[in-house]
């Protein structure tokens, strides 16, 4: 056996505190190892050719790199070995970095002890590696698009596009999402309801798509390649099919309840279309706030529909299909200000957030005018984020810009209002922002740098007195305003919640869906083919929202475009001959891959290979030792471990 | 205007008020909140905040402000701080360092019977414990 060990100085990561050359003489002694070289930069194209090179020249068959994490630069070197021809399971690597060198870096002399150690722990384990080979498995062209706002739409149309079946699964009655109901864009100021219905309509014309409305995900089961999935449409009430949107159900409809799309702000009837700019277009009855359908109380709207296209007797239809990949679009909902007891939301007539003025706002622009929004009208930022008191820590990122946005369209439809901004920090990080805050600074919107401390409502005169420490000049301001608007941060919707205990994803502080990696896989999660993007994984605006949707599609077609794809064959194996069957594995494995079958009247373990993430579970869990994973065998756990320990091996 | 020269003994005396308060004061992402909550601000020569700033930057002149005497420990600050800091603490922390000194201020022998007898006894207990040593 000829091992070959390389120790990476990543570029000072590692040899400003591990002495590389004792790390090397220490190599150069152990057992089997026929070859050790250092690098500068191990991941370098250089450095890899000269891995090649030296596989073939001294016929190494077991190669240690001593660098980076796995997870970092693995695959790099995974594939680096496999191109010299050497199986990419008998490459092993030294984590002397964030392992070592980065933690120890006040211990220089005993960081290059542990990196000898963690040396050799990596060459016994190889001397014990057995080449591997890949697998690929048969993939097809359907992916599940969960939810519809901009971000769905947009991996829709991207995957429709490029000739894969779409499932585009929406919750509510009409696609286009939190996008639907704002007035303009920023820092461009695009009439969002002008941009997103192009879209919208795009996703029926599509024969790519099938568009699943009002529909929720009930369960999905399986793995990349076969997720069965489980969908269930709620009863419309309606066939969108015939419905010709023409309101005489609404009109004849005698229940009124506060409508939804306007934040409650108007109302709508127990039958309605869902909004203007509704996809499909088509009403939709509403069976809790409708008179009564069982038994029917009332039917004025069945009477008045000339299509034909009301049916009372509509069910809860459950829906199977089988997709490739999925992605996870299921976005956000803003803060719910009444937390936030000091800003006494929804006690105050004239305390609205964000969302509400986007609303009227929209509503003006359409002709409607829903209420007087007066001449002093004053923005809190930062209400429900960067707030440990609501226990959300993170930044909405999105607040700060559109509260900017709204004071321009505040201005413009009348210049004479004054228009203050509260804000803790202003951050105009995105492309065109900086610019947009300056325009609004001369139009003479003032940014007050301080978080509102407390308001109140006058109980006569319904003028918002606030109080709020202007923390530049340190002078506490008291005013009254006509309007305050709250800039409400976001928070993971109820969906993504739900989707990521379905499908097992793990999520970041806040809620929000973790991607694999923050920055070269930022779409990717940990389950095979599934893929997040838009505000399910953080928030975000428009442009990035859409811009990760494109990349989820991308990813979903790297994985499907060639009808098959890789698997690791790091998966666990029984050893028939010590199970005895007693299913403990079963029960924690995560991803449902083992199954207890009788073989020859003897109940035995069987791990399903193609579902098998390779986590471990069942390993650790087997009292008998009959589970075992390959590349992480337990002689070559044990081997380690006497390593570290300092026995001889 | 002076100039202000930051130098390691500044770190030493926020390291003092960190561990006196058992709270991280660079923390404080200076948003207002505080000085805005306080009820006893408009008596203040600077603000919560402000003491906050000068504790952070590690400017021992906040010993000789008035606001920290002035503080009456109503706790609405820590109450409200969106970074979970406890602002009435760092106060106390600041007068702590003050009284360590152990100067007397007030003699309370002095003080005449009619007015131990009028002074609302929480007066007293004060100023027992801010004024003398």
């Amino acid at each position: 056996m000829k091992i070959g060990v390389y120790v990476c100085h990543c570029g000072g990561n590692i040899s400003e505190v591990v002495d590389i050359k004792k790390v090397m003489e220490f190599a150069e002694q152990q057992g089997d190892v026929a070859l050790v070289k250092d690098h500068a930069h191990m991941c370098s194209d250089v450095a890899r050719k000269m891995l090649v090179d030296d596989i073939k020249e001294y016929g190494l068959d077991k190669v240690v790199i001593a660098a980076c994490s796995p997870q970092f630069h693995g695959r790099t070197f995974m594939g680096t070995v496999e191109k010299a021809g050497l199986s990419p399971y008998v490459m092993e690597m030294a984590n002397i970095r964030e392992q070592c060198s980065w933690p120890h870096y006040y211990q220089p002399e005993l960081a290059t002890k542990k990196a000898k150690d963690i040396v050799k722990m990596a060459i016994v384990k190889a001397r014990l590696d057995e080449p591997l080979e890949k697998k690929t498995s048969p993939i097809g062209k359907r992916v599940l698009v969960i939810g519809a706002g901009i971000a769905g739409i947009q991996a829709a149309l991207d995957l429709g596009d490029a000739g894969f079946k779409v499932y585009l699964v929406e919750k509510e009655p009409s696609i286009g999402g939190k996008m639907a109901k704002l007035s303009r864009t920023f820092p461009t100021e695009d009439c969002a309801a002008c941009i997103l219905s192009p879209k919208m309509a795009d996703v029926p014309a599509n024969p790519n798509i099938e568009l699943l409305t009002n529909t929720e995900i009930e369960s999905i089961s399986g793995f990349l390649g076969n997720y069965d999935v489980v969908a269930v449409r709620k009863p419309r009430y309606v066939d969108i099919t015939k419905c010709t949107a023409c309101d005489k159900c609404a009109e004849a409809c005698p229940v009124v309840v506060p409508n939804e799309f306007d934040e409650g702000l108007s109302s709508r009837k127990a039958i309605y279309l869902p909004n203007p700019i509704a996809v499909p277009h088509a009403y939709v009855l509403d069976d809790k706030s409708c008179l009564g359908l069982f038994p029917l109380a009332c039917s004025k709207c069945y009477d008045v529909c000339d299509a034909g296209a009301i049916n009372y007797d509509e069910k809860p239809e459950r829906i199977n299909f089988t997709v490739d990949t999925i992605i996870v679009a299921t976005g956000y909902e803003i803060f719910d200000p009444r937390k936030k007891k000091v800003y006494e939301f929804a006690k105050s007539k004239n305390v609205l957030t964000a969302l509400d003025l986007e609303r009227l706002i929209s509503l003006e622009a359409e002709g409607t005018v829903l209420r007087p929004i007066g001449r002093r009208i004053a923005f809190i930022q930062c209400v429900g984020s960067r707030d440990e008191l609501v226990g959300n820590e993170y930044c909405s990122r999105i607040c700060c810009m559109y509260a900017t946005k709204l004071s321009q369209l505040l201005k413009r439809a009348d210049p004479k209002r004054d228009v203050y901004v509260f804000y803790v920090d202003l951050r105009a990080f995105g492309k065109g922002f900086e610019e947009y805050y300056k325009r609004a600074q001369r139009t003479g919107v003032k940014f007050i740098r301080g978080r509102v401390a407390e308001l109140h409502e006058d109980s006569h005169t319904h003028k918002v007195r606030l109080k709020v420490e202007d923390t530049l000049t340190r002078e506490i301001i008291e005013s009254e305003f006509d309007l305050v608007i709250l800039s409400v941060g976001l928070r993971p919707s109820e969906g993504t919640t739900k989707i990521a205990d379905t499908l097992r994803l793990i999520k970041s502080p806040g809620g929000w869906l973790q991607e694999a990696h923050p920055k070269f896989r930022p779409v990717d999660t940990l389950a095979d083919g599934v893929f997040i993007c838009g505000c399910a994984q953080g928030p975000k605006d428009i442009p990035d929202t859409v811009a990760q949707a494109s990349a989820a599609a991308a990813r979903a077609i790297r994985l499907m475009n060639k009808g098959e794809y890789e698997v690791d064959p790091i998966t666990a194996f029984v050893d028939e001959k010590l199970c005895s069957g007693c299913g403990i594995c079963a029960g924690v494995c995560p991803y449902e891959a083992i199954t207890i079958e009788l073989k020859d009247g003897k109940r035995i373990s069987r791990v399903n290979e193609v579902v098998c993430q390779g986590c471990g579970a069942c390993v650790a869990s087997c009292p008998s030792g009959a589970q075992q994973q390959r590349w992480f065998m337990t002689s070559q756990l044990h081997a380690m471990l006497s390593a570290a320990l300092g026995e001889e091996v | 205007m002076k100039k202000l020269i930051i130098t390691s003994e500044n770190v030493k005396f926020l390291q003092k008020i960190n561990e006196l308060a058992d709270q991280d004061i660079t923390l404080c992402e200076q948003c207002g909140t505080c000085s805005a909550s306080c009820p006893m601000v408009a008596e203040m020569d600077i603000t919560p905040s402000q003491l906050m700033r000068m504790v952070q930057l590690g400017l021992k002149e906040v010993m000789e402000t008035k606001a920290m005497w002035v503080c009456a420990s109503c706790y609405t600050c820590t109450v409200r701080c969106p970074r979970g800091l406890d602002v009435a603490k760092v106060a106390e922390a600041l007068r702590q360092v003050y009284l360590r000194k152990a100067l007397d201020y007030i003699e309370i022998k002095k003080i005449p019977k009619y007015e131990f007898v009028s002074l609302p006894q929480i007066a007293i207990v004060s100023a027992c414990r801010k004024f003398t040593g």
